[in-house]
């Protein structure tokens, strides 16, 4: 193994950084801002999380930025805690899912036959009901907890990185470096980790990004319809459905949490697609 | 001939074989309740009589194969059970809202087919210019966006400051075709918005795809006029990739109606399960599942079949 100095990763990284197009350092400096938020919310927000501060429904002012929400909580202080409680969670659902869906579809492509054939197989009837509909149905079943929404969701979407893993697994398997290494006779987990893994990592990272846009989107989705986070923690999805009943009167407080949404997940795609693009070498 | 329809029958059998896989699943979800499901329903405080009365309704002292065997014989006949919340007949309760849902999910493919279509040729024909690059700019945004998000734009600007459509799809049974139309234009409009960029995308590189061809090359060096060229020689090979996006977008609609009916409160099937989730009643839950998920296979079934039928080459074997 090469170590990198460190100087050496920043100036490569930064030098990547220069020659983005510009949707991608858009992207980079959109998930940046939103990370940074979610880290220093306690020092950001003027007010606790679930404290309530004022009347229901005040009107944007210098002492309530963007107002107050359905209880009188601060909804800037909200959007806030909002950015820590729903990307952390659909974080911890993305590296679930991936841990699960990933070392399955390693085992499939190194595996192969009747191991791959039966996951593969069970896969497909996962994948054959809607996911929506799935989680719907295994949340009236387990009840909304936020436990319970993390390894529903995760079960759920590691279907898809199975799926991927082990396309891209089985190519990487017939190569002949996993050959010699067989041959070699290193065990199973030797190839899996050392062997393939290295050489479907790029693929995987981007599909990483892809995925995390989706589960971020499906538990703001459920939060949204009531069944995800539930109150008081503060999540975009619930906050959208609380001030919902402004939007008749022409206000736009519920845009926020949404616009949240929607912008941290464009930054993702932005940048998912720069690096889908520079890892397939392709120049335009 | 004989092969096609040979190759039809097995996606038919397969598409069968899932079907009552699904049937499988969504029995064994109650059967797999930590603990008893007639208690867990009813709480830590229900009386022992309330809870061998819940198991008895649920048939829960019968074996599992028995009662899987009972459920899909009485789903087959169209009896779903009774809800436990309203101890309603289920099936009563689905049927209005089924109607609804499948009037909406129309009036969506009915907006957004045509103009994808349209507008996936119009930026094939015109690639690299300005109107390809909108239409990527939109598809990102309609990846990106979440329903509500979408929704709530549109309730902005076509509600609230236009002011032509109502924010609420409010229908019941005596609410006139017209009503019925004005009332369900904006959530119509949101699901058509979710699902147009993606069918416009793969539209245009389809049509690409093809435009690169040879036969493309020769027919425009006969001389033939550019919409010619497009609508003789490109069209007909494009159908099958586009047919299949078509369906694979309208299975899209069954689960993005869910959130887009919570949104305008339009009386369908989405919402039934969303409240019921809620509430946790759970058979009706199972039946609202068991609907969208059939109807899902059986577009992706279309699907299939559909790429199987338009493939010019699999019409004619050597």
């Amino acid at each position: 193994m090469t170590m990198l100095h460190p100087p050496r990763i920043i100036k490569t990284g930064a030098s990547k950084f220069v020659s983005a197009p510009l949707s991608a350092k858009f992207g980079i400096a959109v998930i940046t801002l939103y990370v940074l938020t979610a880290l220093l919310a306690p020092h950001l927000a003027p007010y606790g999380e679930a404290e309530i501060v004022g009347t229901q429904f005040e009107p944007w002012s210098a002492r309530f930025w963007l107002g107050t929400d359905n209880l009188g909580r601060d909804m800037f202080t909200r959007l806030v805690f909002g950015a820590r409680n729903t990307i952390g969670i659909a974080l911890m659902t993305t590296i679930f899912a991936f841990s699960i869906g990933a070392s399955a579809g390693l085992t499939a492509a190194t595996f192969g036959g009747w191991t791959d054939q039966i996951l593969s197989r069970l896969i497909d009837v996962l994948m054959s009901i809607p996911q929506l509909i799935f989680a719907l149905l295994l949340l009236s079943i387990f009840g909304t907890s936020i436990p319970t929404l993390i390894i529903v969701i995760a079960v759920l979407d590691s279907t898809s990185v199975f799926r991927l893993t082990r396309a891209v697994g089985v190519n990487a398997a017939a190569s002949d470096y996993v050959e010699v290494a067989r041959l070699r006779g290193e065990g199973p987990i030797w190839i899996m980790t050392r062997e393939i893994l290295p050489n479907i990592a790029p693929t995987l990272i981007a599909e990483f990004g892809l995925r995390f846009c989706f589960v971020f989107l499906l538990i703001s989705g459920l939060s949204f319809l009531g069944l995800g986070i539930q109150p008081p923690t503060a999540d975009w999805g619930s906050m959208v459905r609380d001030t919902a009943t402004l939007i008749v009167y022409g206000d736009v407080t519920p845009l926020l949490p949404a616009g949240a949404i929607a912008l941290l997940a464009v930054g993702i795609n932005m940048v998912v697609d720069w690096f889908l693009h520079s890892a397939s070498g392709l120049k335009d | 001939m004989t092969s096609i329809a040979k190759i039809i029958g097995q996606r038919v059998a397969l598409g069968a074989l899932t079907l009552w896989i699904v049937s499988l699943i969504i029995f064994a979800g109650v059967q797999l309740l930590p603990g008893d499901v007639a208690t867990e329903l009813l709480g830590q405080s229900a009386t022992p009589e309330a809870v061998a009365a819940l198991r008895k309704s649920l048939g829960l002292d019968m074996p599992v194969y028995l009662r899987y065997l009972d459920w899909l014989g009485s789903i087959l006949r169209g009896n779903f059970g009774t809800a436990l919340a309203s101890g309603r007949d289920i099936a009563e309760l689905i049927r209005p809202r089924l109607f609804n849902t499948l009037v909406l999910a129309v009036s969506a493919a009915v907006i957004s087919v045509p103009l994808a279509l349209l507008g996936g040729i119009v930026a094939a024909v015109y690639r690299n210019t300005f109107i390809d690059r909108a239409i990527n700019v939109v598809t990102l945004a309609s990846i990106s966006f979440p329903e509500f998000f979408v929704a709530y734009i549109l309730i902005l600007i076509l509600a609230v400051h236009v002011a032509v459509f109502p924010s609420l799809s409010d229908v019941d049974s005596s609410t006139s075709f017209l009503g019925r139309l004005t009332a369900i234009a904006l959530p119509a409009l949101t699901l058509a918005v979710v699902v147009l960029a993606h069918m416009m995308r793969m539209t245009r590189t389809s049509i690409v795809n093809l435009l690169g061809n040879q036969y493309i090359e020769t027919a425009r060096l006969k001389g033939l006029p550019e919409w010619r060229v497009l609508v003789r020689h490109a069209l007909p090979n494009a159908l099958a990739p586009i047919a299949t996006v078509v369906v694979l977008n309208l299975a899209y609609l069954i689960t993005g109606v869910v959130v887009v009916e919570v949104v305008f409160v339009y009386p369908g099937l989405g919402q039934l399960i969303v409240d019921s989730v809620q509430k946790r009643d759970v058979p009706v839950v199972q039946a609202c599942s068991l609907i969208f998920a059939s109807t899902y296979v059986l577009l992706n079934l279309m699907a299939d079949v559909l790429s199987i039928i338009m493939n010019p080459r699999l019409m004619h074997p050597k």
